[in-house]
């Protein structure tokens, strides 16, 4: 792993949006400017910003309903990302997707997803294509640990080794699937474990730590596009809040919490930025100034757009026919 | 003109897409070495090599999902469900992926992908090999479904079917696959949305789906013997339908039989009644009557099964009493 001072601040930087995002999101929503529901990414930062560090525009990601910070650091657009939140016209996908259902083709971002699960069959078919068509892109796939317990998990991975596609499986073990703790659903402490029954490289890295996440993910990658195929990577973090805004989260122990704040990876990061000399104080200041006027410029845009017309709602569905517009 | 079977024009429509355009490739299980459950895809191996012809673990969820991220990042996959009874394994990756991922996404994604569905009844394959499920998928937003009856149609179809820019369902009936007939030769797609008259009549106008074409084909044969001459609509298309030449017919007859093989609460036929009657009811000189199979799975006893799946007498029966 060789990082350049730019690409860590590049990193911290991209972290910070995240948090900005999801935190300016948590208050929109509770003051009503967001409908429907919100599943934040609060906690889980490095995980998404040390995996995209690896990857270039023509990479594809899968995500998940707690997708947003996998957007943000795959290339998103903040502005485009909050009007949809907001449910208006401008937003990534015109109002129809919503927080759950964010995707940039042009930047390799298949899609958050509302069902647990769905990305990673979707990813073994984006795997397949790189690989049918000969190019060293790579696929990564996102997945929190409950969805482990799907059957798509067993069939993708199992596809992707004895296929060898160019697939990084990432579970984001943030020790809940909604409000099960992981010891009730499922009987083993390390998900990476599972990449035995598939016959490749499992490994369990300390997610709160974006160096340990991007040099398993390098080295991933690496054999991704060499052709030798798919790793599982589990990345131990914590959802700070709830499994969407509303949620309290009262099933969580407050020792468990208290344990987790402490080691919110974020100020983790920081610290060791400025232990380093990466950046002086001033200047992470600045940093995090710039995300705040880009959050602030994102919100601006979302607020000053029109909703959806109507009329809209039948387009899309297929590239060449157009439902009618119904007056009942 | 020349002879081939259902099953070799399907074939045929893969073969000529395939050479024609790399990104055209087939997967689903046992469609390489083995040919294909219906020898469907046999040969295509040899010709194509593994690249273009992938035999994939008996895993329909994954089959649909590749499909998926395959045709999202630029590919033209055909899937093979073995049989349309195995929709239920793959249904997530169909319903909620394939069919909603353009509409979620504002259209920012293309989908060209097509599944292959043997479907129906009549090889006592019992009941969880026999289903015709084409109102659960014609019923969900952002799928195109197409069920030829023809070896004509078939092959005409599936090269519309992969060139469409849409998850294009295709279903295949299985008793289907070794019935001859003739094929043009020169080959041209069919439009997806065309409907084709397959006997022109005045009296009555029955629409029929697949092997029920057939059966409404006899039963016009059977008829015209007494002097009543049925017109047999055949929708090729379940969605998007054809509309003008179906409405055309019943403003010619003012009378309509609705006959496909699904079992007949929550069927297909039903929508397609409630269709005309909404829209036609001032054509309409009588009540429109819907056959199709009991209302049970499919049994195993060839006894069973064929009183339980719609025929061409069922037919005859259901007209004299509309006269």
């Amino acid at each position: 792993m060789k990082l350049s001072n730019d690409q860590m601040i590049e990193m911290y930087r991209t972290m910070m949006k995240i948090r900005k995002f999801e935190t300016k999101a948590m208050d929109l929503f509770a003051k009503g400017s967001i409908p429907g529901f919100v599943h934040l990414y609060l906690g889980e930062e490095a995980v998404a910003t040390g995996v995209c560090a690896n990857l270039n525009d023509d990479d594809y990601i899968t995500s998940t309903h707690r997708g947003h910070g996998h957007i943000v650091a795959k290339g998103g657009d903040l502005k485009f990302m909050m009007a949809e939140l907001f449910g208006k016209e401008t937003g990534y996908c015109k109002g129809k997707g919503g927080s759950m259902h964010i995707a940039d083709a042009t930047k390799g971002i298949l899609g958050a997803n509302g069902i647990v699960g769905a990305g990673h069959n979707i990813a073994a078919g984006a795997g397949l294509s790189i690989a049918y068509r000969g190019t060293e892109q790579v696929c990564v796939c996102f997945f929190g640990d409950a969805s482990t317990n799907q059957g798509t998990f067993h069939e993708s991975l199992n596809l992707a080794s004895v296929w060898k596609l160019p697939v990084v499986f990432v579970c984001e073990n943030n020790l809940y699937g909604i409000s099960l703790s992981q010891s009730k659903h499922q009987a083993i402490k390390d998900i990476s474990d599972r990449a035995v029954a598939y016959n490749m490289p499992g490994i369990t890295v300390d997610g709160n730590d974006v160096f340990a996440v991007y040099e398993a993910a390098e080295e991933a990658i690496k054999r991704a596009r060499a052709g030798q195929g798919p790793t599982l990577i589990e990345c131990k973090t914590y959802r700070h809040r709830g499994h969407f805004e509303g949620d309290p989260g009262a099933y969580k122990p407050k020792e468990e919490v208290e344990e987790w704040m402490a080691k919110d990876p974020i100020p983790r990061y920081e610290a060791f930025l400025l232990e380093n000399e990466i950046l002086t104080k001033k200047e992470l200041d600045k940093v995090v100034a710039s995300v705040d006027d880009a959050i602030k410029e994102a919100i601006d845009f979302a607020d000053n757009s029109n909703y959806p017309a109507l009329e809209s709602v039948v387009e899309d569905i297929y590239t060449d026919l157009k439902e009618e517009v119904r007056v009942r | 003109m020349r002879n081939m079977t259902y099953g070799e024009a399907i074939r045929e429509g893969l073969r000529i897409k395939m050479k024609e355009d790399d990104s055209v490739f087939i997967f689903g299980e046992d469609v390489g070495q083995f040919g294909g459950c219906f020898g469907v895809t046999a040969g295509l191996l040899d010709e194509f090599g593994e690249r273009r012809v992938r035999d994939t673990p008996i895993s329909e969820g994954v089959i649909v999902g590749c499909a998926v991220g395959a045709s999202a990042t630029g590919l033209k996959p055909v899937a093979e469900l073995m049989f349309i009874d195995f929709l239920t394994v793959g249904m997530d990756q169909l319903v909620n992926q394939a069919a909603k991922m353009r509409f979620m996404f504002g259209g920012k994604i293309t989908l060209p992908m097509v599944v292959r569905l043997p479907a129906g009844a009549g090889v006592q394959a019992a009941a969880q090999h026999s289903q015709s499920l084409e109102a659960w998928i014609t019923h969900v937003p952002g799928l195109k479904v197409v069920y030829p009856s023809t070896p004509q149609d078939a092959l005409g179809l599936m090269l519309s079917a992969i060139e469409d820019d849409n998850p294009v369902m295709f279903i295949e009936h299985k008793l289907l696959y070794a019935m001859s007939g003739e094929v043009d030769d020169v080959v041209k797609p069919i439009p997806i949305g065309s409907a084709d008259v397959k006997r022109e009549g005045k009296d009555i106008t029955v629409v029929a789906t697949g092997k029920m074409v057939h059966d409404a084909l006899e039963a016009a044969e059977v008829l015209a013997k007494d002097g009543i001459e049925l017109e047999v609509i055949d929708p090729r298309s379940l969605y998007p339908l054809d509309k003008n030449t179906l409405y055309a017919s019943v403003k010619k007859t003012h009378k309509v039989l609705v006959i496909t093989e699904e079992n007949k609460r929550g069927g297909y036929g039903g929508e397609l009644s409630a269709m005309i009657s909404e829209e036609l009811f001032d054509d309409l000189d009588a009540p429109i009557v819907r056959i199709g199979a009991l209302d049970t799975p499919i049994p195993f006893s060839p006894q069973l099964e064929s009183y339980v799946i719609p025929n061409a007498m069922d037919i005859v029966n259901a007209i004299k009493k509309m006269l």
